[in-house]
């Protein structure tokens, strides 16, 4: 048997959880305080199952970088969360929001998780509303509920463009709740630097206290990691600038297998790179593309003059527009999937044809004045004028738009300066979100005893593809109402281990090479500073392991990054000292494990010689530009196996993916 | 309209820890894109001071994108700098002249302890909420069906721009007084607002202010500087909410 065991109950798809939650041992409540839970990451997905732990009677310590548990990534979420209520009665059920996510997923998620992630959706809304977050609510008083890509149902709940504010802040109430009763004790401002191993369990972390540069022991009978994606290994992403793998890291370093590291959503409308000292991207809502038509110059000679200054896109004639989706697409023109709209703006600008001043040249315009004429007229006519001006039309439309999308046009104007009700808005394609990550069963455990995944950190619920407004139903899913049955399982066999102490050979092997790690990396003396290294490696990502994938630029990926993975250890340069807050030495530790997973996701890239998702291979697309899977070679989990820092070492494992409840077809959203 | 380059003067504040003093430093930053965020500025700054084996400046941030509310800064004698419903992350060079000296300290106040530099203490904050700032319902999946519980659309709408806050203690700063009524004002409101909080409403608005005032910060006297500067448009009217509140509170004290 494969080492993966994914532990999937037997049944009927819509009986499992409930049949697997009715035989699961629990813990009473009387031994619940002599065991001890670490929780890493205080997102979604760590806060919720921190509190809920707190509440349970566990002790909790519970972990996160920021100055507040509060600030988590997920705080920045905009769109939504899914569930299955169907209050708006448009046929919405449990069967449709699992068929959507496996289809939304292109075939490679699990139908039992993906499943258990629509029962419990519903939930979620009820527990955030109990809790006071503030969603969007219609006129009679009941929810708002808006439609979201890859669906035909009105299912996804929000609060303004906040919703991930909104519910992490709910979920923050919540975990302060129990820190203030005394049940999770919170440590911010410090970092999980290792996981400690005893007997083959997860017993613990090294972390280290920012502010101190202390390295501290902390046991406990589990560990739960929650602490986010990767997409930071791209440099320039939508995630924030702390946003890194190194929890995840750490555990698979320890053993634990890391899966499908090569599937990324790169999300088409984010706002361009300005300049070589960009720090991060920022997305621009998808709605846009309701109203938007998105084009590049058709002559090459009028995109370098737009770059060059010398040419406005409103200059360039109808005639010499290039709405490429439109041309390539004509049933779906500008409304195609994210992958699908991101690539074709890529091939275009790699072509020649892109219009931003960068030095990548990479930007695509999304233009307004069609619909802004059109609603214009539309306007006017319902105000009885049917001669309306050009001038007129033009007043009315920008109205109509300003209604519609006013908060994104301004956020759109503070960053570019811009005004896009004027002229076209600039967009491009950036990294946003990574559909991989550390390898779990259905319990959410990792291969190692003892330590469980949740959240972005984990890989388990969305495939090759995440549909909008689903990792945050997944983070509160799992922390909310899986994870804190699953682990109770776990820790039944431990009401008689006792505490666990520091004191022991695992913890202090652990501490010391955490400190030899960091010694290393102050006393290096190099002459280049972490983000050199950082933004290398992000270039090499972006070029060979970013939406277009070939053999070729894999294989030079794999060994540009092994090259640049050595160029660090030896010339990187962090000043400072250990026993302080250092910034410069957490990203620098930080970049040592992205640089690792980005020649892991590179090999795993070219290892899967299909297309799929985010994963695109430019091999294996049919006449139309479209992901060509292959069901039969590769409808399989890859989860990695650490052999090392260098990720070649690496041995592949495969879990296949069954399905018995959905008929596996080709994805068309035609 | 295309990025210019600008040379700047800074004038920012470097303290090595908690227990030692500090001072204002003057460092010159040439070819600035006037496209960079305020933020990218001091990452190129830092970027030189590395590249010349100085001590980099030490600063909080995260998202850069004006939700997570970590950023900081008191630039030019305000905080978040000259742009309103603006935080720092959000302001970008294009605000400054070429040859300007621009100003760079931390948030001052008794309740926020520097901690490095730029980087204060903002646990304050944490600890205020930890002591009544939320709903005492435990997770169970089992509550009532969300929608059983109908509420006004306009209170749903006030309780979310209250929780639009952000955390980022730029009232506080701006306060002379220290105070952090807008910010506590704003997290009583949203519970008040909706009916999921009535229940606790008393002990929740009594042991927040009681924590409120162990933690150092400063009393209210109606300045209303924090309104101005708070970047998420946090109103007044919180604070008038949460007093009536407190008087509520207290003339039913005897449990
Ligand atoms: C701009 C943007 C918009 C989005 N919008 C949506 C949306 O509308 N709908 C949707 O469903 N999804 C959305 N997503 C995706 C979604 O927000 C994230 O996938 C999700 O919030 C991740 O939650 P998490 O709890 O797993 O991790 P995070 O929220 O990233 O939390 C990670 C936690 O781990 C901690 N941590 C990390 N490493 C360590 C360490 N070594 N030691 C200690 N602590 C550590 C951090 O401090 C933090 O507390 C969006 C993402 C972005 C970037
Ligand atoms: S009230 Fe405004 S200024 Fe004060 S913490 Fe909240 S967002 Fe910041
Ligand atoms: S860095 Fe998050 S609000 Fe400024």
């Amino acid at each position: 048997m494969s080492v993966l065991d994914s532990k999937i109950p037997t049944g009927p798809i819509a009986e499992k959880w409930t049949n697997h939650k009715n035989h699961m041992n629990l813990v009473a409540p009387n031994n619940r305080p002599k065991i001890d839970v670490i929780v890493v990451g205080t997102g979604l997905a760590g806060a919720s199952a921190a509190a809920s732990l707190g509440e349970m009677g566990y002790n909790v310590k519970a972990f996160c970088f920021q100055d507040s548990p509060r600030r988590a990534h997920s705080i920045a979420a905009q769109g939504g969360i899914n569930a299955a209520k169907n209050y708006q009665n448009d046929g919405d059920s449990v069967y449709r929001l699992f068929y959507d996510t496996i289809k939304g997923g292109d075939y490679r998620a699990r139908e039992a998780n993906v499943h258990r992630l629509a029962e419990v959706s519903g939930n979620i809304i009820d527990q955030c509303v109990a809790q006071g977050v503030p969603f969007a609510r219609e006129y009679g008083g009941l929810l708002d509920n808006r439609s979201f890509g890859g669906t035909q149902v009105q299912r996804t709940f929000y609060a303004a463009g906040q919703t991930g504010q909104q519910l992490l802040l709910g979920a923050y109430s919540a975990l302060s709740r129990q820190i203030g009763l005394g049940r999770v004790k919170m440590y911010h401002r410090h970092e999980m630097m290792d996981l400690v191993k005893i007997d083959g369990k997860a017993r613990g972390i090294i972390a280290r206290n920012l502010v101190t540069g202390e390295i501290e022991k902390h046991a406990a009978h589990a560990v739960v990691i929650a602490s986010g994606g990767y997409g930071n290994v791209y440099f320039l992403s939508t995630n924030a600038m702390g946003s890194n793998v190194s929890a995840a890291w750490k555990v698979h370093k320890r053993g634990a297998m890391f899966a499908n590291p090569c599937y990324v959503q790169i999300h088409p409308t984010c706002v361009p790179v300005h300049g070589t000292n960009q720090s991060k991207l920022t997305l621009m809502s998808e709605s846009l593309r309701n109203s938007g038509r998105i084009w590049v110059p058709k002559k090459k000679e009028d995109a370098e003059a737009i770059r060059a200054g010398q040419l406005k896109p409103t200059q360039i004639a109808e005639e010499d527009r290039d709405y490429y989706l439109e041309r390539r697409y004509p049933a779906f023109g500008n409304l195609v999937p994210r992958d699908v709209a991101s690539r074709a703006a890529k091939e275009r600008c790699d072509a020649g044809h892109g219009i931003e001043a960068n030095d990548t040249n990479e930007g695509v315009y999304l233009d307004f004045a069609t619909e802004i004429l059109s609603k214009g007229r539309q306007s006017a006519y319902a105000l009885g004028d049917h001669n309306p001006t050009e001038e007129k039309m033009q007043e009315l439309g920008k109205k109509w738009i300003e209604e519609k999308y006013g908060n994104l046009f301004q956020m759109y104007q503070k960053i570019t300066d811009e005004n896009p009700y004027e002229t076209p808005m600039k967009i491009y394609p950036a990294v946003h979100y990574t559909m991989g990550g550390v390898w779990v069963d259905y319990n959410l455990q990792s291969t190692i005893p003892g330590c469980f995944v949740t959240g972005e950190a984990n890989f388990s619920d969305h495939g090759a593809n995440r549909l909008g407004a689903s990792a945050l139903m997944q983070g509160l899913a799992d922390g909310y109402f899986v994870l804190p049955y699953t682990i109770s399982d776990y820790l039944s066999n431990e009401i008689r281990t006792g505490k666990i102490s520091t004191e022991s050979p695992e913890f202090d092997e652990a501490a010391e090479s955490v400190k030899a790690s960091i010694k290393k990396i102050l006393s290096n003396n190099g002459t280049h500073t972490v983000d050199h290294f950082h933004k290398r490696l992000g270039l090499i990502m972006w070029n060979k392991v970013g939406m277009g994938r070939n053999e070729k630029g894999l294989k030079e990926a794999i060994e540009e990054i092994g090259l640049l993975r050595e160029e660090f250890h030896n010339d990187v340069f962090v000043p400072g000292t250990a026993e302080e807050l250092n910034q410069e030495l957490e990203k620098a530790l930080r970049v040592a494990d992205l640089i690792e997973l980005g020649q892991l996701m590179a090999i795993d890239a070219l290892q899967r010689k299909e297309s799929c998702g985010g994963h695109f291979r430019d091999e294996y697309q049919d006449a139309e530009g479209e992901t060509l899977r292959d069901d039969e070679h590769f409808k399989f989990v890859a989860a990695w196996e650490y052999n090392g820092s260098d990720s070649t070492k690496s041995t592949l494992h495969k879990e296949d993916l069954k399905y018995e409840f959905i008929k596996i077809a080709a994805r068309n959203y035609k | 309209m295309a990025a210019k380059s600008i040379n700047i003067t800074l004038k920012i504040w470097r303290q090595k820890n908690a227990n030692t003093k500090g001072a204002l430093e003057t460092y010159s930053l040439n070819e600035v894109s006037t496209d960079s965020s305020f933020l990218e500025m001091l990452d190129q700054l830092n970027e030189q001071l590395i590249n010349e084996r100085k001590e980099p400046i030490a600063f909080d941030h995260d998202c850069r994108e004006g939700i997570c509310g970590m950023c900081s800064l008191y630039i030019n004698g305000r905080a978040h700098g000259p742009e309103t419903g603006t935080t720092t992350c959000q302001l970008h060079m294009r605000m400054f002249s070429d040859g300007d000296t621009i100003y760079v300290e931390p948030w001052r106040s008794r309740a926020f302890p520097i901690v490095k530099d730029l980087v204060v203490d903002r646990s304050a904050f944490d600890r205020i909420q930890q002591a009544g700032g939320f709903v005492s319902v435990n997770t169970s999946g089992n509550t009532m069906d969300a929608n059983s519980l109908p509420i006004p659309k306009d209170d749903a709408d006030k309780a979310f721009e209250a929780a639009a806050c952000i955390g980022c203690g730029a009232c506080v700063a701006s306060c002379k007084n220290g105070s952090a009524m807008l910010f506590v004002g704003a997290k009583v409101s949203q519970y008040a607002l909706l009916p999921q909080g009535k229940v606790e409403a008393r002990d929740r608005v009594l042991n927040m202010v009681r924590q409120m005032d162990e933690e150092g910060f400063g009393n209210c006297t109606n300045t209303g500087a924090c309104e101005v500067e708070c970047p998420k448009g946090i109103s007044l009217e919180n604070i008038a909410r949460m007093n009536r509140e407190f008087l509520k509170a207290g003339l039913s004290s005897e449990k």
